[in-house]
């Protein structure tokens, strides 16, 4: 069941475009930003009240890469791996991710508290490697630096 | 020197307010438009000779000429594309932070220009700190007065809205951008009909980069003529270019429309790190052919580059340096696109993930002989007029120059069985 203030939220934007699927996308963006991700049931309440089918909705959800079909953890990181980040070797920092968290690409750590998602050009690219760990944007990266960063996120 | 769009753009401070931006000259343009007939306006900018900054590199005003302005339309569409996504650009940023009411300003002319009385900025997820900016900037210009009903008495009216993206390279090519914003998966459409007539949900719509846009007020203000003086080089105006990679000074510049990539490496860059050697350069993007050390003296305009074998593209500067394999350069880059692809044509679908994976085994050591052929046959099958947009033709240009400039590399790869970077 959505909300009354997630649907409140959603029609906000579904009265600012004149074909209702069109907040389609925000709707999704509004319950995952609430639930963390759109779990099979959210996309089916989401379907429903934007009078779409389900696999309609979910050929749009599974499109876009920050749709999150799968729970992830309670911090997301967004490591930059595109062309100005791997001359400035974000293949470092990967590493140093994979030893210290214990996690690849695509995983979460087993406590929950990140997750590791490889992204493409965070647009930052005179001060590569960057990455990005929910909303914050961190840039000229080393390890050292990374590794204080990690610690503020609980 | 002028530099009209980064004039007021001071990073270590919050953008100019509506008040602070008004008394530095800001929105005149606007008023200017309003007196102006909306013909006189695209009239204006075709003769500035402004060309497209998201990398096409179009005259924006033919572009705008190609509106219906019959009367006929009750709904137009103008479209800024803020979804800066392609691989070492990072100028767009630079406008959306630093002046957000520059790029809403140049919207409300444009959109005057062909009569639309709605408008998106179509911002990528990643800019946060710009999404606050435009938010405001927009409740600011609202409240002003410059958005909303009837706009300084003028009678035209004009709605402003933020859509921030959820990922995607493919939202940035305008017409799978339109699909994005209809709640749709973003694949390209077919074109004709062409967005300027059938746009979003099926209406006349202008999708213009944020730099083209943030171009217009100047122009209103100034004239074509003074457009064209700023530049260098055989295109008008100024440019934002910027330099990723190992230089001493990675960063942005507004500099004249043509300067060189000689100076913008050396004098701008702070030149190649110590211990490092300069090999090649994506002028614009991953989607630009390289050019290499006897192309230092190119000017940087649409014209010169595309003379030398390459596009200006996005303007911002990606360095391969001689200590970086051009192979994994390249591999790099197409697994981006690979990944990218929206799957919508079979060349660019199935064609970038062979590719990828061709790059991949030379990298590993177990590349063949026959690998150098099937790369070029790619670079054939995957070339311009096999696709709907320009995402495959645009993977292929850094493969077919890597090919062409740095073959020895891939040569050596399959000889040696082994990258000879590593």
């Amino acid at each position: 069941m959505l909300t009354p203030e997630e649907i409140e939220e959603i029609e906000h934007e579904a009265a600012l475009v004149p074909v209702r699927r069109a907040a389609c996308i925000e709707a999704l963006k509004i319950v995952q930003q609430r639930r963390g991700y759109i779990s099979d049931e959210s996309l089916r309440d989401i379907a429903e009240h934007m009078g779409m089918s389900v696999e309609d909705l979910d050929s749009v959800a599974t499109f876009y890469n920050l749709v999150f079909r799968r729970p992830v953890g309670r911090n997301v990181i967004l490591l930059c791996d595109s062309i100005s980040c791997y001359v400035m070797g974000y293949e470092k920092i990967y590493e140093y991710i994979r030893e210290r968290l214990q996690i690849g690409f695509g995983e979460t750590t087993r406590d929950g508290r990140f997750t590791l998602l490889p992204n493409c050009c965070l647009g930052t690219c005179d001060h590569a490697p960057a990455l990005m760990i929910n909303n914050e944007l961190y840039r000229d990266l080393t390890t050292e630096r990374l590794n204080e960063i990690l610690t503020e996120y609980k | 020197m002028e530099k009209p769009l980064t004039q007021h753009i001071n990073s270590n401070r919050p953008p100019l307010n509506f008040n602070e931006y008004s008394g530095v000259g800001g929105y005149e343009a606007v008023r200017k438009a309003m007196a102006m007939a909306p013909a006189e306006i695209t009239k204006t900018v075709q003769d500035s000779d402004l060309k497209g900054r998201g990398g096409a590199g179009f005259n924006t005003g033919m572009k705008w000429s190609f509106v219906p302005m019959n009367g006929r339309h009750e709904s137009k569409y103008l479209v800024a594309n803020a979804d800066e996504m392609e691989p070492g650009t990072f100028k767009d940023r630079l406008l959306l932070e630093g002046n957000p009411h520059q790029l809403i300003e140049g919207m409300i002319i444009s959109a005057y220009a062909i009569q639309a009385n709605v408008s998106y900025i179509f911002l990528r997820w990643a800019y946060k700190k710009a999404a606050r900016v435009i938010r405001q900037a927009i409740a600011e210009a609202y409240d002003a007065g410059y958005l909303g009903k009837n706009i300084l008495g003028s009678g035209f009216s004009l709605e402003m809205h933020l859509h921030t993206g959820v990922g995607r390279y493919m939202c940035g090519e305008e017409t799978a951008l339109l699909n994005a914003l209809e709640g749709k998966r973003a694949t390209p459409r077919t074109k004709p009909p062409f967005p300027q007539v059938s746009g979003l949900f099926g209406k006349p719509t202008i999708v213009n980069n944020v730099e083209t846009l943030c171009n217009i007020p100047h122009i209103i203000n100034r004239g074509a003529e003074w457009f064209k003086d700023l530049s260098l080089g055989d295109d008008a105006g100024t440019k934002l270019y910027g330099i990723s990679g190992r230089v001493n000074k990675p960063g942005i510049w507004e500099l004249p429309m043509g300067t060189t990539m000689r100076e913008l490496i050396e004098e701008h860059g702070g030149g190649m790190r110590k211990g490092y050697k300069f090999k090649g350069a994506l002028p614009g993007g991953a989607s630009t052919d390289f050019l290499v050390e006897e192309h230092m003296d190119v000017k940087m305009d649409f014209r010169s580059v595309a003379a030398a074998g390459s596009r200006l593209g996005t303007g911002t500067m990606v360095i391969l340096d001689d200590q970086t394999c051009p192979v994994g350069f390249v591999h790099n880059l197409e697994h981006f696109f690979a990944q990218e692809s929206c799957g919508w044509c079979t060349p660019c679908r199935e064609g970038l993930p062979w590719t990828e994976k061709i790059l991949k085994s030379l990298e590993n050591g177990s590349g063949r002989q026959e690998d150098i052929s099937l790369l070029e046959m790619h670079t054939q099958f995957l070339g311009p007029g096999n696709t709907f947009c320009a995402l495959a033709p645009g993977a292929m240009e850094p493969l077919q120059s890597a090919l062409k400039y740095f073959r020895d590399d891939f040569e050596k790869h399959i000889d040696e069985k082994r990258c000879p970077y590593k």
